[in-house]
């Protein structure tokens, strides 16, 4: 057990350096002047001169490599033309726009994209495996034709529609709630939760079809197994048949696509951000790619990976607690 | 709850089926006027070939069509219940607490996820509520009373930490939980292997002495109801063909079909490859030296073996993890013969055979083919002899492309083998159709428009195509009824009358090895405990192993089962 996270751990560790090595050389690929977009609308050729040199942007692209794992184990220094401001490891650089650290920003932004991930996943596990056991159970029945339609509805509709509804329903004609603004927990928990519920809700019911359809084909599956038939021969009630036997069956793979997807939504849900205007990590990517603000780039982009790793390696961890037929190797 | 009260002086069966008719989607009637009565205590096997409806009543004697859509008429009784009337709540106490039914494949008849003892005790707590302690206790009981060891700590285990055998006690335990009257076992042990099997078998005698359990028992095996039942019923196409008691049904049959039957069954005391190649009219001897002519016959042809394995070894996997499936197994095959290798599951006969051929590369030892080493030779080497060595699988389903007609399975080697003329490749598929005993004109046909017996055939002539010398057959007809294994075992001895090959016959059922093989080595671990002529191995086993699986083969004879029953508890009880 302990040698597998390890194993996997240590595979993770090249997938990342991997991963960097891969986003460096795009960035150096793709047009653009790091300098002329830091510097601003009116500097002249002198002033864009210096600032590239400032960044670093003269040395070789290796080099500036180097510099950054370099960063990344030890630390590293900046100058600032006055003085030296010291970058502690794990140090993914300044932000070419506002000298701002990467790790700092990084860091800060990921706590809104984890509120957000993590509320809307609890609603599309509730959402998602309530409608797709209810539809497994109401096969051929009217319900389960409902429940079809809207979960093709639901996988149907792009994110930024379903939430636009949403936000004027809600906030525009019932006026239920304010038009949201992110608050951070740590700042006020009431607050915060009432202004993530629409984005949540959002996030969550797009997410919840797909679940809804995998739960559902997975207990079909489950119930048509030859233990599902022992039950019943033995008088095991029809609900208990379905909640213990069959459901239990249908949870693993479940399990196993909510963390990938969990893992992936730390890399942002850019659209449901921006929609809602939550500073999350998916806004900043966007925002660090159009200004090729490659520092910030690289450490959104990293954190995704290490987030859609370490996901991997939880979905394998509880899928092999859940089914213990698994052999970890 | 009202027991419908017998009339004086008289006792209402256990079960009552009465005229029983069960229709399942697009009009097939599975089951089809049956009508018969089961006493308290007594047994009763449904014996019959596939799709001949005898699961469909053990089915039906627990209600478990009702809400399939299945239609059924006429009626079923079970301890005074009306199975196809019954209401929720009786169906329930009939479920488990009236009836248990013992299922067939214990792999999948347990929940993979949850702890055998708490399976039980859930089933036992829907009989007998209470709290989950009791049920848990009461686990433990029958888990230790069907004999699995360490019961209170391994009712905590889940299924797949079971064996085979294990798994199906621990069904059996379930079953006997709740102290039913009636136990309805479908195919109990046809998953497994001879010996485990006896030891069930004998187990469920046991149980039934102790608690006088009512049984029906669903079996294929003519064998299998020899030993457990007072009462046989044949069944055939959903009707009843005879019924009576085991010994007057087994030991002579009023109807033909059970004759058929009978005679299809391969028996250890019946006549072995001797007398029936001499039916075939293939050799001129009488039978007490047909052997020694055939040798004579074949002195001359073959003396030396078509293959030769040396100390043939096969490990799978690295390091500590890594297991030898075939440790060290010399034997030879000659043209015209066939060597019969027995073992149970996990004896590495498989292996074996797939190494014969090449299928698998030897991790050690040397296997020569007509003199020539080819246990080493890379893939571009064996390319000349590859063709010469041919197999047929064990499964015919799973062994042939379902979206490849069988023709273009069939002319699969010939296309390998170089042939580009459509026309001829045409001829020579019709030509093996028609050799294996299939309508040439199917060559289009599907393979699962095909009956089992007959996919198998395809297997066999698309072996056929390449004109091999020697065929290596892994449990070629296991999966089949046993008049079309008799049929399927009949074609190869022809074949291999005609076109003198060897043939390595690879399969667990001691009677069918002894039915088609000159010479049997049995196999176990990995290694060849004992090898010789068939009458040798069977008529006088020197190795232990091999007498105890003889011994646990069914016997037909109900008298001799029973004889053999006692003398195998003998060792158990000193």
């Amino acid at each position: 057990m302990t040698r597998y996270v390890l194993k996997r751990l240590a595979g993770a560790a090249l997938v990342l350096l991997a991963l960097s090595v891969l986003v460096y050389a795009l960035f150096y690929i793709a047009p653009g002047d790091p300098a002329r977009l830091a510097c601003g609308e009116r500097c002249n050729p002198e002033q864009i001169a210096q600032v590239r040199e400032q960044l670093g942007l003269n040395e070789s692209v290796f080099t500036q490599f180097l510099h950054f794992l370099q960063g990344v184990f030890a630390g590293r220094d900046y100058s600032t033309g006055t003085g030296v401001l010291h970058c502690e490891a794990p140090c993914l650089g300044l932000s070419y726009q506002n000298d701002q650290q990467v790790t700092e920003l990084v860091l800060e932004r990921l706590g809104a994209t984890a509120s957000l991930a993590l509320g809307a996943m609890v609603i599309w596990l509730v959402v998602g495996i309530g409608t797709g056991l209810l539809s497994a159970l109401r096969r051929g029945g009217l319900t389960e034709r409902t429940l079809t339609v809207l979960t093709l509805a639901g996988t149907g509709t792009p994110v930024f529609i379903l939430g636009l509804l949403l936000l004027m329903a809600v906030c525009a004609y019932l006026q239920w709630l304010p038009f949201p603004t992110y608050v951070p927990l740590g700042e006020d928990p009431e607050q915060w939760a009432w202004n993530m519920l629409l984005p949540w809700l959002t996030l969550g019911f797009f997410e919840s079809a797909k679940y809804a359809r995998l739960t559902r084909s997975s207990t079909l599956e489950t119930l048509a197994e030859d233990h599902i038939r022992t039950f019943r021969a033995y008088g095991v009630g029809e609900r208990s048949v379905v909640t213990r036997h069959a459901l239990r069956g249908a949870v693993p793979p479940v399990i196993a696509l909510s963390a990938i997807d969990l893992g992936t939504m730390f890399g942002g849900a850019v659209l449901t951000e921006s929609l809602f205007g939550i500073p999350g990590l998916g806004k900043t990517l966007i925002d660090g790619v159009r200004h090729v603000d490659l520092p910030v780039v690289v450490g959104i982009v990293l954190l995704t990976g290490v987030a859609v790793v370490l996901a991997n390696v939880v979905a394998d961890l509880l899928y092999a607690l859940a089914d213990r037929r698994v052999a970890l190797t | 709850m009202t027991l419908p009260n017998p009339g004086p002086g008289t006792k209402a069966p256990l079960v009552e089926v009465d005229r029983l008719t069960v229709e399942f989607g697009g009009g097939v009637r599975a089951v089809d006027d049956l009508s018969f009565t089961l006493e308290a205590g007594r047994a009763l096997a449904l014996v019959g070939e596939s799709g001949s409806g005898k699961s469909t009543v053990a089915g039906a004697l627990l209600g478990l069509h009702r809400g399939t859509g299945a239609r059924t008429g006429g009626t079923v009784r079970v301890g005074g219940i009306d199975v196809g009337a019954a209401g929720p709540d009786e169906l329930r106490r009939l479920r488990g607490g009236v009836a248990a039914m013992v299922f067939q494949d214990p792999l999948s008849a347990l929940d993979p996820y949850y702890a055998v003892g708490d399976q039980i005790a859930e089933v036992y707590r829907v009989h007998h509520p209470g709290p989950r302690k009791a049920a848990r206790a009461r686990a433990v009981e029958v888990l230790d009373r069907v004999g699995i060891p360490d019961a209170v700590r391994r009712s905590r285990s889940r299924p797949h930490e079971f064996s085979g055998g294990m798994r199906q006690r621990a069904l059996l335990a379930m079953a006997l939980a709740c102290e039913p009257r009636l136990l309805v076992a479908d195919e109990p042990t046809t998953a497994l292997d001879v010996t485990v099997q006896a030891q069930i078998l004998d187990l469920l005698h046991e149980l039934r002495r102790e608690t006088g359990t009512a049984l029906l028992l669903v079996t294929h095996d003519v064998g299998v109801a020899a030993e457990s039942v007072d009462d046989v019923l044949v069944m055939r196409g959903g009707r009843e063909v005879e019924r009576g008691p085991v010994t007057a049904v087994l030991g002579a049959p009023a109807e033909s079909y059970t004759r058929a039957l009978l005679a299809a069954v391969p028996r250890l005391d019946g006549p072995a490859r001797t007398a029936r190649a001499h039916g075939l009219g293939t050799v001129d001897a009488a039978d007490a030296d047909f052997a020694h002519d055939r040798g004579g016959l074949l002195a001359g042809v073959a003396d030396e073996p078509l293959l030769e394995a040396v100390e043939l070894r096969r490990e799978f996997g690295r390091g500590k993890a890594a297991v030898t499936a075939v440790d060290g197994v010399s034997l030879t095959v000659r043209a015209g013969e066939t060597l019969g290798v027995v073992g149970e599951s996990g004896s590495g006969k498989t292996t074996l055979g797939r190494m014969l051929v090449r299928l698998l590369d030897p991790t050690g030892g040397r296997l020569r083919y007509r003199g020539a080493e080819i246990g080493a030779l890379s893939e571009r080497e064996l390319r000349s002899c590859r063709r010469e060595l041919q197999m047929v699988f064990q499964d015919p389903v799973a062994s042939l492309n379902p979206r490849r007609s069988v023709g273009e399975s069939i002319a699969d080697p010939l296309r390998v083998a170089g042939e580009r003329d459509e026309t001829r490749i045409r001829r020579r598929v019709r030509e093996l159709l028609d050799r294996v005993g299939l309508d040439p004109d199917r060559y289009e046909a599907y393979p699962h428009e095909f009956s089992g017996g007959q996919r198998q055939r395809v297997g066999i002539a698309r072996a056929l195509a390449a004109e091999p010398r020697l065929i290596v057959c892994d449990e070629p007809v296991s999966a089949l009824d046993v008049t079309t294994q008799a049929q399927v075992t009949a074609l190869l001895a022809e074949l291999q009358a005609e076109l003198g090959l060897g043939l390595v016959f690879i399969a667990h059922d001691l009677a069918v090895v002894r039915q088609v093989s000159d010479r049997v080595a049995v196999m176990r671990d990995g290694r060849i405990v004992e090898q010789g002529t068939v009458d040798e191995v069977y008529g006088a086993p020197q190795d232990p192993y091999t007498r105890q699986l003889l011994a646990a083969v069914p016997s037909l004879d109900p008298v001799l089962a029973a004889e053999r029953r006692g003398r195998r508890r003998e060792p158990a009880a000193a």
